[in-house]
């Protein structure tokens, strides 16, 4: 194995999330968007119990999406293509791309604009056009920012909300000719918006996401704020959409749940701006829209997450982000920390499966489980739970049933695996509980005052003189 | 199937007779709050039992991906309450996990299963427990104090249990309840997290000790010892630090800050 | 095998966990408030002009009067129209100069940099609306492009104040969307919008800066 040589995942995590911690700006910068968000979701959920009915159906469609994936996948390919949609499939992320690429080398494009879409960054879809000589423009205002910088997204839904505005200011003046500094908010817009829309009208082809994939009618479904989604599907000549495969819903009608839940969570908003749905191609005596529309369906880890009940549910997400909105550790590491491209608690479950438990299994442990996650998740993903499977998974003994994901047991160290077991041979005998106690209590003056990790920023913990059983003994003698 | 945690809870009658599941914590570093606990309990003419044997809900092994290992402490916990009285438990954190996470726990093994679901219905908070089954209804003595409340993350969100602290305190006239910034939010704790990830731990609890402090009450009060140890130890650390002899932010379990209020033993 | 092939395969080897068909429409039939018309008119104004979008009470007579005053404020030198449309027709026939109406007659192709870079505002007419979110519902055609109501700065949508549904699901229901749906369908709520430097929110981010909502009631429905 060349394991040896690759960096400790642990490690290498601590040490970001450490400077993250430590940047007082960045962390003043998330902590105003995570209140910003919070607050904004607060004011679209007044009713308690319309928002418990409205995640029951939600979770429920999510549900019965899943249980038909096979099915919905097929019938979907299956209206699309009558619709004039061409659908492809891709096992990873090296397949997408290829795909992609072929249908731009047929095309001779030169120039791709994209709409926001987070797939296209889990398949590294930039990097892998800008290596075969074609240019992969974000029109996504956050994304567009993002990619000037040279950086990736830190959040889902909101990719530069790491970033000040005298940051992006000054970017702007670095990167775009002919930029004057501001640090008015509506006037950086229209230096992008002046820019991006050039390259709408020059583009060859435009990519976006898919935010829900309808099987009945053949219709993909976008939503969005800022129009540049509607730009990429419509005046480009071809479009390309990308999507995991879980993505797809039965019927017309289970969209206006999840995308009311989708807004309401993602951004606080009754509805965005748009929600684009599209059918086919464009039509003949149709003037304007893409001659051309693909759907590239992926997997990339999503059959191994398919496979078991349990780590199933990971597939009802519908991308909202509020789970990392709600995050206490998002909030303190922001998105970058986290090394994956989807952070936050819904990354910590699904990076697994696209990656491997070994390069990810430290984001399974940057939970304090406050189910605060749990609590907001719009499709009621069980996701404190699914961070203790992939605890268990990460350190299982491999070859045993506990092991069952690609990079199970990675985690697993001697040492930690002796101490829970010495802790469970303690606790579950009496004798060997009140022995320690005892001795612990008896000693407490030797208790150590380096308790490693918790001492850095706490006082150490002492044992009581007398155990709560040596007391109550006394008192009922 | 898992529990529901938010369909409202059916509570019994007072009974005569509750067990006492003290938590580890509490047995070994702060056994003061079970006392106090028991008082509470026997106040309202119940008899408290606490069964020797136990020792450790399982949470810690639970929650750090060592399930054999919580299955075989928690299993040693099954046996401990055979009479069909109520088990009461003095943290949201170890209730929520007998209530909750030992249904999952033993989910492979039908008899360990049954008895699991049937303890787990017999479960409660201690302040669920003295505002909904022994209906806590007594006057504050202490002198006029202000005060915080930090409510454990699965006290609010496995057991509802913010609510009921929060009601016990509104009940003593002299306590003015300060309402701190992100009152909802995480300490930091997350048991092994504070450990395993101490960077991000630390600088959960500084926020949380900042916003307690904000507020200006003279001490905070919480339903569960990990937490409290937990934000108590950093404001310690920061009074070390800074060379403060008195504590800026003392704080104790609720069942002592209820017993020494209402008890007519002022401190 | 194809990619296609294995992966449904995966799919199709993992365990069976039936559900049920969700409820979709008995859940928004218990949650549907029992409105009249000036109710769900009220509401979409309410929601709309939350969105920052303009909303105007007009009547068949008097939209194209209502329009050319809002054209006039704004210095519209030009208004881009569908083809073969009534309420392009009714334009046309006044023969204006200002603002010069400019028919969507040809494909993008032929005339993409004037589209983006030249035209001040356009005219469509709305297929129907949504109280429940103040959502305008758009399906655009040969005769109104898609472009239309994304590329020019100003978007005046002609909305008949009878077609306005409750919510989404009552919409897609009552008109059959089910069936087929077109190339392209759209909700509509405001003006284009980003909120991704610092959340501060600006308008004009991409689409139209400014979406005017002519609210055209019939005879004996108006709010």
């Amino acid at each position: 194995m060349s394991q040896m040589a690759m960096p400790d995942p642990a490690s290498a995590f601590r040490q970001r999330s450490r400077s993250a911690v430590d940047d007082s700006a960045q962390r003043q910068n998330f902590r105003s968007a995570m209140d910003y968000l919070q607050a904004k979701r607060r004011t679209q959920f007044p009713d308690e119990q319309e928002l418990v009915g409205l995640r029951d159906l939600g979770e429920a469609i999510r549900r019965y999406s899943l249980a038909n994936l096979p099915r919905l996948l097929e019938q979907l390919e299956q209206n699309l293509t009558a619709n004039g949609i061409r659908v492809h499939w891709a096992e990873n992320a090296e397949e997408a791309n290829a795909i992609a690429l072929a249908i731009a080398r047929r095309v001779e494009a030169r120039r791709i604009v994209k709409g926001k879409s987070m797939v296209s960054e889990e398949i590294g879809f930039n990097h892998a056009m800008q290596a075969a000589g074609i240019e992969a423009l974000e029109s996504d205002m956050g994304e567009y920012i993002v990619q000037l910088a040279g950086e990736t997204p830190s959040h889902i839904i909101m990719p530069a909300i790491h970033k000040t505005k005298q940051a992006i200011a000054a970017l702007f003046v670095e990167k775009i000719p002919g930029v004057e500094y501001t640090e008015d908010v509506d006037a950086l817009i229209q230096i992008g918006r002046r820019v991006l829309r050039r390259k709408f009208a020059e583009a060859d082809i435009g990519l976006s996401g898919v935010n829900f994939a309808v099987a009945e009618t053949g219709t993909l479904c976008l939503v969005e704020n800022e129009g540049n989604g509607r730009m990429c599907t419509t005046v480009p000549r071809v479009h390309i959409a990308v999507t995991g495969i879980e993505k797809v819903v039965e019927k017309l009608e289970h969209v206006p749940p999840l995308f009311s839940l989708l807004t309401r969570s993602a951004t606080g908003q009754a509805v965005t701006t748009y929600l684009n749905l599209i059918s086919h191609p464009r039509q003949p005596g149709e003037k304007d829209g893409p001659e051309e529309v693909h759907l590239i369906l992926i997997d990339n880890g999503r059959s191994q997450a398919y496979a078991d009940a349990q780590l199933r549910t990971t597939l009802q997400c519908i991308r909202c982000g509020a789970c990392m909105n709600h995050c206490p550790v998002y909030a303190r590491i922001g998105g970058h920390a986290y090394g994956t491209t989807y952070p936050g608690p819904i990354g910590a479950i699904v990076s697994p499966h696209m990656l491997g438990l070994a390069a990810t299994y430290p984001l399974a442990f940057a939970s304090t489980l406050c189910h605060a996650c749990v609590e907001v998740c719009p499709v009621r993903i069980p996701i404190t739970d699914l961070l203790i499977r992939l605890r268990n998974e990460a350190q299982a003994q491999p070859g045993t049933v506990n092991a069952s994901l690609r990079g199970s047991g990675a985690a697993r160290t001697a040492l930690v695996s002796a101490i829970w077991n010495a802790w469970a041979l303690i606790y579950s005998r009496l004798g060997l509980y009140c022995l320690t106690s005892w001795f612990m209590s008896r000693g407490r003056a030797l208790s150590p005052i380096e308790q490693g990790a918790w001492t850095r920023s706490r006082t150490p913990l002492t044992p009581a003189p007398r155990r709560l059983r040596d007391l109550l003994k006394d008192r009922r003698p | 199937m898992e529990t529901s945690c938010h369909s409202p809870r059916q509570y019994p009658p007072k009974p005569g007779n509750a067990y006492l599941f003290a938590t580890c914590l509490v047995d070994q570093f702060a056994p003061e709050a079970g006392l106090d606990t028991v008082r509470l309990l026997e106040r309202e003419g119940i008899v408290v039992h606490f069964p020797p044997d136990q020792t450790c809900c399982g949470q810690p092994a639970y929650t750090s991906g060592y399930p054999d290992e919580a299955r075989a402490v928690a299993r040693r916990q099954l046996d401990l309450f055979p009479e069909p009285w109520p088990v009461v438990v003095p943290s949201g954190s170890c209730a929520a996990m007998m209530r909750h996470h030992y249904p999952k726990l033993f989910a492979d093994d039908a008899a360990l299963l049954a008895k699991a679901r049937e303890l787990s219905q017999r479960v409660f908070e201690l302040t669920e427990f003295l505002v909904h089954v022994a209906g806590f209804k007594h006057s504050d003595s202490g002198q006029p104090c202000t005060i915080a409340l930090h409510t454990s993350c699965h006290a609010r969100r496995e057991m509802g249990s913010h609510e009921t602290s929060a009601t016990l305190l509104a009940g003593l006239a002299k306590v003015r309840v300060e309402q701190q910034a992100r009152s909802e939010e995480c300490c930091g704790f997350g048991g092994t997290f504070s450990i395993r990830e101490p960077d991000i731990s630390a600088a959960i609890v500084s926020d949380k000790v900042d916003s307690l402090c904000a507020t200006g009450a003279e001490r905070v009060v919480s339903a569960d010892c990990g937490c409290l140890f937990n934000i108590l130890g950093r404001a310690a650390k920061l009074d070390q630090i800074a060379g403060r002899k008195t504590p800026t932010l003392p704080g104790e379990h609720i069942a002592s800050f209820l017993w020494r209020r209402t008890s007519g033993k002022q401190a | 095998m194809s990619a296609r092939e294995r992966i449904l395969e995966r799919l199709r080897a993992a365990p069976s966990l039936p559900e049920v068909l969700p409820d979709v429409a008995g859940w928004f039939a218990a949650h549907r408030r029992n409105e009249d018309l000036a109710q769900r008119v009220a509401r979409l104004r309410s929601g709309l002009e939350g969105y920052h979008a303009e909303v105007h009470d007009t009547t068949d007579a008097d939209w194209p009067d209502l329009l050319l005053r809002i054209a006039a404020t704004k210095h519209l030198r030009n208004l881009l129209i569908g083809t073969d449309t009534l309420h392009g027709a009714t334009l046309e026939a006044r023969a204006l100069d200002t603002p010069q109406l400019v028919p969507y007659d040809r494909s993008i192709e032929s005339w993409r940099d004037r589209l983006f870079d030249a035209i001040d505002a356009s005219l469509t007419l709305a297929r129907s609306a949504i109280a429940d979110t103040g959502s305008l519902i758009l399906w655009p055609d040969a005769r109104e492009p898609r472009l239309m109501s994304l590329v020019p700065p100003v978007h005046f949508v002609l909305l008949d104040a009878a077609t306005i549904h409750a919510d989404f699901h009552s919409a897609m229901v009552a008109e059959n969307w089910q069936a087929g749906l077109p190339t392209n369908a759209l909700l509509i709520s405001g003006p284009s919008k980003t909120a991704d430097i610092q959340q501060t929110l600006a308008y004009g981010a991409h689409g139209p800066r400014e979406l005017i909502v002519l609210l055209r009631h019939g005879p004996g429905d108006m709010a």
